[in-house]
């Protein structure tokens, strides 16, 4: 369990000043000249040893990510972007950052881009999130009145500029190809990589695309060392991370915690236990609607961190925890998700536009037990014709939670077929023996 | 270069090159629907999936570049899953209307869906429906059998340059549409229907009228502009049905107008199949003989030089060698092809070809366009330096009167020849932009020559390429841009008025006694004398015919075999693909038989003597392909620059759809006029 004297997010909940006066009273852009001062390469390795991993989802090391820009520019400029689109159903963590600490983020923006070589970030921001936005660009305009963006931020001779986005609505605009598509004015469709924005992201310059986390976590890591925060959590799964509990809970929250910690211990502590009581947990989806979910069995034991989910069949995603007691009909929830993936693929890629699609008329004839035993093997089959063969990972999104659904509660889907058998008794699905004839 | 193993096969391709290539360079065939060579990748079909060595997953070839070592496998068990299971997502939503489907036979999909597609639908629900879009009279829509690849979409905005497509909605209810409906307003649109991979864009004329399997298909060149484009006329029986262009990476590359393809309804309409007589003021039905006897008749005692020949714009270069030396044999050096009064200089040919050849623009660094609205005169030509504009680092100075947008950014320097003046003295922007150009070129038209001071203009625009090195020993930047396909071959041959001959205005107003138009019908045929006597040889019932007293019914250019030279001076040959109608014959073979009749009978009797003709009067006939080259005497054409009006240069083509005799009987071109250049302006509704 995470001790307050750890936490970074001191003003999570709002309880304090978010303006510049309360994020410098809890220590934000403190000595930030002073890190800068110890440039480029330092910074980078800095974030290097302190093994943090992506807050986004996929939990790629950010110290390496940002190692990957060009350490001589070829005559582009370089760009940060980070990605507020925060769209993923469950997940709100970013939220909380950008309108109780937004200076935490701002802060850490100009170092981070500093460390890549940028002079200018973006910030791509839910469309939804109008108040968050206000209060970010409020910070924004006091950081560049107080001098601490801008040309010669913080005194430390790095000119910088802080820019933000909104969106317009779209969850695939989160991906961050499509982000930087949606940022040059475009459509948001997802980029074939390679190449990878380190090398060719906005505007055709090199870029790196960031969670919000990632980018705000960065200026007390370097204030606090590398040591203390690769101290918390486990080897390969440090730091803390901020987790989003909502469902079933008696209280729903967003909270920082260590990584590593049992996810009973988070759900029981900070969210005042399943509704019901433990006993009467169903299933739990760890890390936002995009990963398999876990039925109770699992979560009695299981850590919260990348490498312990993983093993789990499942991910961390966004640490967005769902949790689903034994009143949710889980067919029914999981094919919810599939709507949402149908409604949001973005149409480019043939798996994804026609998959997803697919998945959820098939999913919603689960729901009804409209449908044949054998039709679990095929959705299972269609799924896994749509993951790993599309251009990004909205297909893999969409296909994991039906993969957990039938991985985990496949008799719960039989035993609805057999019940819609019994009262209606035809046969569900297009038979040669009931096969539609042309034109009708 | 790259060395990349393919399926144990090694093959070496550059580097940059994608996956893709080099499994076609080690001979492996690629199922692919969006990706299409001469445009951008989108990846987005992902049919293209193969195997790398060490990728955690299939990868698309198309977009995924080479690395030295890598080992790519096109057949694995992954390899046939991934493209079956891509197969079976198109096919779910796809209508498989394949029997009413005019793709059916030529369809990327169905053929794919052979060696990908399994045998039954595992895809029990309801199948999505499109509604059908408007694109305008050429293309026919069936937007249900779409598959999403936006080759269209990528075509109309990268190679036609009219961003008039887009995909709207996203997911399943993804259409490609044109935002507010209205028609394509490009050239170059019928090329979509080519490379449509399955049916949802379908050719309107031909909607409905023959199966790929039925047709045979001739290889033959384009006639209804300069450019030389290499086509296919597929025909069934004796009808011509449709029109598709030949690869050419010289020439058209694959694609071709609008023009070129659709008008092909035009060669059924208005036809003239017998020969007809004027007798008391009105035309009647004769055989040939009689038609030949009228003339040879009327012929007698008229002196050489009372007789005159006019070739139009759609001629072979067989027949025209043969009306010269038929003219030549009556005595008579009043030949001209210059339908248009335009003025050449004839006594070097570069002084009327396209020296930079058409692959050459995109070795050009600047471009001059003079009089000349290349999107109208050859719009393949300007898909070309649009190519050559989007690489980039392409200034292009326009000296033309405003006409319509030619799809890449230009400087407008002026609409008359004072323009040019003041490129030659210097001192303007553009004169920089083309002196610091390694490879400048100027491109002069026929709305700049066709004119008085036409002779001044050439000699002017021949000063500025010399002047700013244009005109080098391994570049030749001074170039004409014809629209009319018989006029280079025409020059080539002297189908040009001897000195003390009659030019074409000379023959007008009672000049000659007998005018022989051989399919000339655009020098204003009410400005013949009344007296003179027409023979009109020709196969289209225009303007000539209606003024002739005499039709002789000839070929169209699908209906006999010919030598064309394009703008560049490139001779290429034709096959005839089908028989011409009625008593139409070919038209050497008609003058050939005439010259019988008066006695001055033509040394050639089959079309290897008429070649070989061709070849003596001008050595470029016997010569296949061309071969670039530089410019090696910087002497200018005759012109005094002195002589330079000051009116505007106007437009050479008032109406792209209808500029010969066989795009003004289609239907089709006249429908394409009809809304795209004279749409009816509507209140604002």
């Amino acid at each position: 369990m995470l001790s307050d004297k750890d936490r970074i997010f001191t003003n999570l909940y709002g309880q304090n000043e978010w303006r510049l006066a309360g994020a410098r009273a809890r220590g934000d852009w403190d000595g930030t000249a002073a890190i800068l001062a110890r440039g480029r390469d330092a910074i980078v390795a800095e974030m290097k040893a302190s093994s943090l991993r992506g807050r986004g989802g996929a939990g790629f090391p950010t110290g390496l990510k940002w190692s990957f820009m060009p350490k001589v520019s070829d005559g582009r400029p370089a760009y940060l972007a980070i990605n507020g689109d925060e769209s993923e159903p469950g997940t709100c963590k970013d939220r909380e950052i950008l309108r109780h600490e937004p200076h935490k983020l701002i802060e850490s923006a100009l170092i981070a881009s500093f460390a890549m070589g940028a002079h200018t970030a973006y910030i791509y921001i839910r469309g939804e999130y109008w108040n968050e936005t206000r209060h970010l660009q409020f910070a924004i305009d006091e950081a560049y009145e107080a001098g601490l963006i801008g040309p010669n931020a913080c005194g430390s001779g790095w000119d910088f500029d802080f820019f933000i986005h909104r969106g317009a609505g779209a969850y695939i605009c989160g991906e961050e190809t499509a982000m930087l598509e949606s940022i040059e004015g475009k459509k948001g469709l997802p980029r074939m990589k390679p190449p990878f924005p380190a090398a060719m992201g906005l505007y055709g310059c090199p870029t790196t695309v960031n969670n919000v986390e990632s980018i705000a976590v960065a200026a007390t890591i370097l204030r606090r060392g590398a040591a203390w925060f690769a101290g918390l959590g486990r080897p390969n799964n440090t730091g803390s991370k901020l987790m989003a509990i909502s469902g079933h809970v008696n209280r729903p929250c967003v909270v920082e915690e260590e990584l590593g910690v049992p996810l009973r211990d988070i759900i029981e502590t900070h969210a005042g236990g399943v509704r019901g009581g433990w006993d009467n947990l169903l299933a739990v989806i760890p890390g936002g609607c995009s990963v398999p979910l876990i039925p109770k069995s699992v979560c009695d034991t299981v850590l919260m961190d990348f490498d312990s989910l993983r093993a789990a069949q499942s991910g961390l995603g966004t640490a967005a925890i769902i949790v689903m007691d034994k009143s949710t009909d889980v067919i029914r929830a999981i094919a919810r998700f599939s709507r949402f993936y149908k409604h949001e693929s973005c149409g480019q890629c043939t798996p994804c536009r026609e998959g997803t699609g697919w998945m959820m008329r098939v999913m919603y004839r689960m729901v009804e037990g409209r449908a044949e035993p054998e039709e679990i093997d095929m959705l299972d089959q269609v799924t896994r014709q749509v993951e790993g063969h599309t251009i990004c990972a909205l297909g893999d999104a969409a296909a994991w939670p039906i993969q957990g659904l039938i991985r985990h509660f496949r008799p719960v889907m039989e035993e609805r077929i057999r019940a819609y058998k019994a009262v209606h008794g035809t046969p569900a699905v297009v038979t040669p023996d009931n096969l539609p004839i042309a034109a009708e | 270069m790259a060395k990349v193993t393919v399926d144990g096969i090694q093959v070496e391709v550059a580097n940059g090159s994608s996956v893709l290539q080099a499994c076609e360079a080690a001979g492996k065939e690629i199922p692919r629907f969006c990706y299409h060579e001469r445009l951008s990748i989108a990846g987005n079909c992902r049919m293209c999936l193969v195997e790398i060595e060490k990728a955690p997953k299939p990868v698309a070839s198309c977009g995924y570049p080479v690395m030295d070592g890598m080992v790519v496998r096109t057949d694995t068990e992954v390899v046939r899953r991934a493209r079956r299971a891509v197969m079976e997502f198109l096919l779910i939503n796809h209508p498989l209307d394949c029997p009413i489907c005019d793709q059916g036979g030529q369809c990327d999909l169905q053929d794919q869906a052979f060696s990908y597609g399994s045998d039954h639908s595992r895809y029990a629900e309801s199948k999505r429906a499109v509604q059908d879009k408007y694109l305008g009279p050429l293309i026919k829509t069936v937007m249900t059998r779409c598959i999403q690849c936006t080759r269209c979409v990528r075509f109309a905005s990268e190679v036609a340059g009219v961003p008039e497509l887009g995909a709207t909605s996203r997911g399943e209810n993804m259409e490609i549409t044109t935002y507010v409906e209205k028609a394509l307003t490009s050239e170059l649109s019928g090329n979509m229907i080519d490379i449509c991979p399955v049916g949802a864009l379908t050719s309107k004329p031909n909607a409905f009228t023959a199966r790929p399997w039925e047709l045979n298909r001739t290889d033959t060149i384009d006639v209804l502009d300069a450019t030389g484009t290499n086509i296919r006329a597929c025909a069934r029986g004796a009808e011509v049905l449709s029109i598709q262009p030949r690869t050419n990476d010289e020439v058209n590359e694959e694609w071709m107008s609008d023009k070129g393809r659709f008008s092909f309804d035009g060669l059924r309409r208005r036809r003239l199949d017998r020969p007809w007589l004027r007798v008391h003021g009105r035309l009647q039905p004769v055989s040939w003989q009689d038609a030949f006897v009228a003339i040879a008749r009327r012929l007698e005692g008229v002196r050489g030089e009372r007789i005159g020949a006019i070739a139009g714009d759609l001629c072979d270069a067989e027949s025209m060698v043969a009306l010269k030396d038929l003219m030549t044999a009556l005595g008579s050096g009043n030949v001209d092809c210059r339908q248009d009064g335009a003025q050449y200089d004839t006594s070097r040919r570069e002084f009327y070809t396209f020296n930079t050849g058409i692959a050459g623009i995109e070795e050009a660094d600047a471009l001059l366009l003079v009089g000349c609205n290349p999107r109208h005169e050859s719009p393949v030509i300007n898909a070309r330096i649009r190519k050559r504009w989007l690489a980039g680092n392409f200034p292009v100075g326009v000296i033309a009167s405003p006409g319509p947008d030619l799809t890449y950014g230009v400087e407008l320097l002026g609409d008359r020849p004072s323009a040019l003046t003041a490129l030659i003295e210097g001192g303007a922007g553009f004169t920089e932009a083309l002196k610091a150009a390694k490879r400048p070129m100027i491109v002069v038209g026929h709305a700049a020559i066709a004119r008085e001071d036409g002779a001044a203009v050439l000699a002017a625009a021949w000063a500025l390429a010399s002047a700013v090195g244009a005109l080098t020993p391994d570049w030749h930047g001074f170039n004409v841009l014809h629209h009319a396909a018989s006029r280079v071959a025409a020059l080539d041959l002297g189908f040009v008025p001897r000195p003390g001959s009659r030019s074409v205005a000379g023959m007008m107003s009672g000049g000659v006694d007998v005018l022989w138009l051989l399919g000339a019908d655009e020098i204003g045929a009410g400005r013949i004398g009344p007296d003179t006597f027409v023979i009109y040889q020709g196969h289209h019932g225009d303007a000539g015919a209606a003024r002739a007293d005499v039709i002789l019914p000839g070929a169209a250019y699908v209906e006999k075999p010919g030598t064309y030279v394009n703008t560049e001076g490139r001779v290429q040959i034709a096959f005839g693909a089908v028989f011409p109608p009625g008593e139409a014959r070919e038209d050497w073979r008609i003058l050939r038989a005439f010259s019988e009749v008066v006695g001055h009978t033509l040394p050639y009797d089959d079309l290897p003597a008429v070649r070989r003709r061709l070849a003596e009067v001008n050595p470029v006939f016997a010569r296949q392909g061309l071969p670039r080259f530089g410019a090696s005497d910087l002497s200018g054409p005759a012109g005094n620059p002195a002589a330079l009006g000051n009116a505007a240069f106007g437009n050479a083509i008032h109406d792209y759809y209808q500029t010969n005799v066989i795009s003004r009987a289609s239907a089709t071109m006249a429908e394409c006029s009809r809304i795209l250049v004279h749409p009816v302006v509507q209140a604002a509704e």
